[in-house]
């Protein structure tokens, strides 16, 4: 015999001088025991398995992001409708806004004479030079800022009188420093990246739930410990969203800082043909950075998901 | 036996917390009590009777104002995994799976690699979370996460395990039945044990001894033996009798506290 209706003969039992049984007042534990025991003992996991509706194939995973693109497409495909009916009607349209394929076949012009790849990689290469240097110099900063109050007290005056200068007003004399080219201008966009991502690394340490710098020190965890075990991976989204930040406000320093001077790049690029009236030069070169723009925070998304799988899906 | 001789000793304790404005209030007054090695010991109130101010105290989280707190008679300075702390929250590191928040301790105790290994596996097993070792916190239900803090908390082998009001965030049924899992953990491996909760039915359902405390100032009131073997059965008379005792008691606290606040209001106006 087993426990389950053991239980319910001794509770019926008990049950026996009560008024005429109904039919549906059953002693407590009777439905369980009516179940059948190898349901309940079924692999859970196999049973659930079995509920979820299996994965959509590959290509039909594809297909479903490919068509979330779809207001996009509207979007292009009306500026090209608009562009090349407009400039029947008013043909300073031509100039004022080419359509896509001008853009496309701008691009293909400037690919063959091989100067865009140049003008796209020297962007680049002063973005990540210039975001790195801030990331490197910013988070250690931001942090110690962070975690030790006295700190703060004494670096924040300094900070909060240099942040609210905007980059540019640091050009002229930024060429006078560093004169004309690449160093110049990654001092720029240092500037505009350097202190996103010190304030959010600094909101990231100060922020750490007490409880948690509690637990650490309540199981033995000496200062650097703490530090490195509970400050830092605490304050780790917060550092991701200001490198994020800092990569976007980079992006707009650097095309400020290659419009006044610069030999090359993107920016470059954009003042050189307004000069040359080529606005579909322009267009591509503002196409361009969008489109490294959304790469480059598409790959930093993808950075923090990998380094911190317990955060994703918050 | 004297205090020295105790496994914790609280000896005249007080505590002033100054409030945002600047206005000194007297958290703990004259607060004395020892815990034997191995005890079981609770301390109860209402909210504000600074019971928690208490455990932190004994944590090492905050220094004492007047007198001296001491475990096997070292005087406590700062927090360390000799009075390891399960809170309420859990406050397990989101970013450790279950099997390195419970490592955490070991780690930091530079204990050797394979010996870190077998006590985890010790733990995870007393707790019952077999198969959860690399889930993450956030994967798992509030009791599964108290007791992941309280494996955490016992793998340092602490001299005094302190809790503070651990089963508060439970639900009913999860809190009763981790009150019993504590009790068989604590009896399967004895340990001295300081719980706080504002609970009278879990502390005498627990304790060998009950502190119940007193807000304004935060004061011990009385310590109560609990002498009823374990487990204790919730409907034995000398139980309930206990319980409703207590209980009276508190509420007649509440009441002549509400009634002298009243009064000193009403002088207050008066004059």
């Amino acid at each position: 015999m087993n426990p389950a209706s053991s239980r319910i003969v001794a509770s019926s039992g008990d049950a026996a001088p009560a008024a005429a049984p109904r039919r549906d007042a059953q002693p407590f534990g009777h439905e369980r025991a009516q179940r059948d025991d190898a349901v309940m003992q079924a692999d859970m996991a196999a049973l659930a398995a079995s509920m979820v509706p299996p994965p959509p194939p590959p290509w039909r995973r594809a297909l479903s992001r490919v068509s979330r693109l779809w207001l996009l497409v509207v979007f292009v495909v009306a500026w090209q409708l608009i562009s090349m009916y407009g400039s029947a009607v008013n043909p300073q349209l031509e100039v004022m806004m080419p359509p896509p394929t001008a853009v496309v076949s701008a691009a293909a012009d400037l690919a063959a004479r091989g100067v865009l790849l140049t003008h796209i990689l020297d962007s680049l290469k002063r973005v990540l030079l210039a975001v790195g240097a801030a990331t490197l110099l910013g988070v250690p900063l931001g942090l110690a800022m962070g975690w030790s109050r006295r700190f703060r007290s004494v670096v924040d005056p300094v900070l909060e009188f240099i942040r609210p200068i905007p980059p540019l007003a640091w050009i002229p004399l930024s060429i006078l420093w560093f004169g004309i080219g690449d160093l110049q201008i990654v001092y720029i966009i240092f500037l505009a990246a350097f202190f996103p991502i010190v304030l959010n690394s600094l909101a990231g340490a100060r922020d750490v739930d007490t409880y948690l710098v509690r637990a650490g020190l309540s199981l033995g965890a000496s200062q650097r410990e703490l530090f490195a075990t509970v400050v830092l991976p605490a304050a780790l989204p917060q550092i991701f969203t200001g490198v994020r930040i800092g990569l976007g406000i980079g992006w707009m320093a650097l095309v400020a800082g290659e419009l006044v001077a610069a030999p090359s790049g993107l920016g470059y690029m954009i003042n050189n043909a307004r000069t040359l009236f080529r606005s579909d030069y322009i267009l591509l070169g503002m196409v361009l950075i969008g489109a490294l723009g959304l790469a480059l925070d598409a790959g930093m998304r993808e950075l923090t998901r990998l380094t911190m799988p317990w955060y994703h899906g918050k | 036996m004297s205090a020295n001789e105790s496994q914790v000793s609280v000896d005249n304790v007080s505590k002033v917390h100054v409030s945002m404005t600047g206005e000194p209030l007297l958290a703990l007054l004259d607060v004395t009590f020892c815990v034997e090695n191995n005890e079981f010991f609770s301390i109860v109130g209402p909210s504000g009777c600074g019971k928690t101010t208490l455990l932190n105290l004994l944590a090492g989280f905050e220094r004492p104002t007047r007198g001296e707190l001491r475990v096997g008679g070292e005087l406590i300075t700062e927090p360390g995994w000799q009075r390891a702390v399960v809170f309420q929250e859990y406050a397990l590191f989101p970013w450790y799976t279950v099997a390195q928040n419970i490592r955490y301790g070991l780690r930091r105790k530079r204990l050797p690699e394979n010996e870190q290994r077998r006590i985890v596996d010790h733990y995870v097993g007393l707790v019952g979370l077999r198969g959860f070792e690399q889930r993450y916190p956030r994967e798992l239900s509030g009791g599964m996460r108290q007791r992941v803090s309280i494996a955490r908390a016992l793998a340092v082998n602490p001299t005094v395990l302190l809790m503070d009001e651990p089963f508060a965030a439970l639900d009913i049924q999860t809190r009763e039945y981790m009150q019993d899992e504590l009790l068989k953990i604590w009896q399967r491996e004895p340990k001295t044990v300081i719980f706080v909760t504002h609970s009278i039915d879990e502390a005498i359902k627990l304790s060998d001894r009950i502190a119940i405390m007193a807000p304004r100032p935060g004061r011990v009131e009385e310590i109560q033996r609990v002498d009823f073997a374990r487990p204790r059965d919730p409907t034995h008379p000398g139980v309930v009798r206990l319980i409703a005792d207590v209980k009276r008691w508190l509420r007649q606290q509440a009441f002549t506290a509400e009634h002298d606040e009243g009064r000193a209001h009403a002088a207050g106006e008066a004059a």
